[in-house]
């Protein structure tokens, strides 16, 4: 699965960040192998979500190196590869939108000069049929659901058919039915032998498919290795899963992939 | 139909036609990033312009686009750089705008408030050829800006973030929209004035989403809007005296009204389909919104 020895997709060393001039980050490492699924956990305002921004280039990183396929973040230019799916808070604009109209602007990664191709529309619609959404392709974005939202956020990062995916907390309300069909595409992403690396706050039912998880605390990384025992909220009744990648042992899942 | 045979009445249609189609163009954008005031910030600092025309004695059209476009600049650098209370600098930005404009039309030779009055207010029988030849360029200016880059725009507007990772031009695109909606306010400003232009870039969207789902239905219904009422007013006014620019306004605000009221029952029509064809998922019930959550000015 995770092939540690390939030049990593996203690479972080030494990344320091601040936010109204408190700092965020306090030099953290991060790497995403090619293949790997990587979770980024950690408590509110531990700058997980601040780290995936400095890769994206949201917020300006005041030391410290990112590269992102080799390439260093300010001259990395081939955005086609990279699918990103931010908080669903950032995504509401003040007029109303097709959900067809939000996945489109996805493509725009490959179309560049906004001129859709037969091509282009095809891949809207094969990427609205991956998360179920293909029905509901003319309905406005404000009548979905919470989970339905966020399966148009999802499809609108796939549409550019990218090799790494960056997700920002992608079960943050999210309804059960919604929740299977996410890990569904996750899987299937990964087994096309995407990469992924997700900020979650905690494991929940995406657990089976995380091959590494880096925890940050207080801007610090605080955890870099399989998937850490459930501690704290963590522990509660829910939570108490059986880590498959602790042994060898057939995987024991207990969450919604079983 | 007599009034098409007056040059300053074909003059005052084609500027007010612009206008109708201009200015909701740009306004759909600014709404959705909810930034609907912006028009209204940008025609205080167009005062200024005007004011600094009138003392050079140079075209007041034109100083007002420059000083416009700075300041629509100016504004969208504190939104990236401002780190704290970002409105208190936009509001100096405001106020500073209309004070200098003032202070600048009365140092001017021969220079007075009425000068002023007809910029603020609009002034459709004073448009002069050459202003009609400035408001052609600047209105096809703006058209280009957002019916070709309808895509990058909207994309930029609906999810700047988001946006970023397409690898589209962000910021460029972000200026890009302040300085078509500067331009837009001063091609405005002849027909419905400095102080009303953030209305008709406004008040047409809002009226256009009572009634649609997508962007593209809202912008071609906004831009009907904004034809119909810019050249409904500008007839009304030659018949009955009445100030256009104010005309304008009003009849745009109740055609808003109107399309409320009729698209209340419209809602409730979708959001009856809606869950009818929902009714065998037990999760959740979308789209039983009313029509007064549309209303996002």
């Amino acid at each position: 699965m995770a092939d540690a020895k390939s030049e990593p997709v996203i690479s972080l060393r030494e990344v320091t960040a601040e936010l109204g001039g408190r700092p965020v980050l306090r030099g953290i490492d991060l790497a995403v192998g090619r293949g790997e699924v990587v979770a980024l956990l950690g408590a509110n305002g531990s700058g997980k979500s601040t780290a995936v921004r400095t890769v994206i280039g949201q917020v300006p990183v005041t030391g410290g190196t990112i590269e992102i396929f080799g390439t260093p973040r300010r001259r990395f230019r081939d955005w086609a590869r990279v699918g990103y799916v931010p908080q669903r808070t950032t995504a509401a604009g003040g007029v109303p939108a097709t959900v067809t109209e939000v996945v489109t602007s996805g493509r725009l990664a490959r179309a560049r000069f906004g001129v859709l191709r037969k091509a282009d529309r095809a891949a809207v619609t094969h990427a609205l049929e991956l998360v179920g959404m293909a029905d509901r392709a003319k309905d406005s974005v404000s009548a979905l659901s919470g989970g339905q939202h966020q399966r148009v956020l999802i499809a609108r990062a796939l549409v550019s058919e990218p090799e790494l995916l960056i997700m920002d907390e992608p079960m943050a309300g999210v309804d059960l039915a919604s929740q299977e069909v996410l890990a569904a595409t996750l899987r299937h992403q990964v087994d096309q032998g995407a990469s992924v690396l997700l900020v979650l706050h905690e494991l929940g039912p995406l657990e089976p498919l995380i091959d590494r998880a880096v925890v940050l605390r207080d801007g610090c990384v605080l955890h870099d290795g399989p998937p850490p025992k459930a501690v704290g909220q963590h522990a509660l009744p829910g939570h108490d899963h059986v880590h498959p990648h602790d042994a060898d042992a057939a995987p024991v899942r207990t969450g919604l992939l079983t | 139909m007599e009034f098409l045979n007056y040059e300053f009445m074909q003059r005052a249609l084609l500027a007010a036609a612009l206008v109708g189609v201009t200015a909701p163009a740009v306004g759909i954008y600014l709404v959705q990033r909810r930034q609907a005031l912006m028009g209204d910030g940008i025609g205080h600092v167009a005062m200024t312009g005007v004011g600094l025309g009138f003392l050079l004695s140079t075209s007041p059209v034109w100083m007002a686009t420059a000083v416009a476009v700075v300041g629509a600049v100016a504004m969208e650098l504190i939104r990236w750089y401002g780190k704290t209370r970002g409105d208190i600098a936009l509001a100096m930005l405001f106020y500073g705008g209309m004070a200098g404009g003032v202070m600048l039309i009365n140092l001017a030779p021969g220079g007075s408030n009425a000068n002023l009055s007809s910029y603020l207010f609009g002034s459709l029988s004073t448009v002069s050829e050459d202003d009609v030849t400035a408001i052609c360029l600047l209105a096809a200016f703006v058209v280009l800006v957002t019916v070709g880059l309808r895509r990058q725009l909207f994309a930029v507007s609906q999810d700047e973030e988001f946006a970023r990772v397409t690898g589209l031009p962000v910021r460029a695109l972000n200026l890009l929209t302040a300085v078509t909606a500067a331009v837009t306010v001063t091609v405005a400003m002849r027909v419905v004035g400095l102080l009303l232009v953030s209305a008709l870039m406004v008040v047409p969207v809002a009226a256009a989403q009572q009634l649609t789902r997508s962007f593209a239905a809202t912008f071609a219904i906004a831009v009907a809007i904004g034809v119909s009422v810019t050249l409904g007013g500008t007839v009304t006014s030659y018949y009955q005296d009445v100030p256009p620019g104010a005309t304008i306004v009003l009849l745009t605000i109740g055609v808003f009204i109107v399309l409320t009221l009729l698209a209340t029952p419209l809602a409730r029509r979708r959001a009856r389909a809606s869950a009818a064809r929902d009714a065998a998922c037990t999760a959740d019930v979308p789209g039983s919104r009313s029509a007064s959550d549309e209303v996002t000015v």
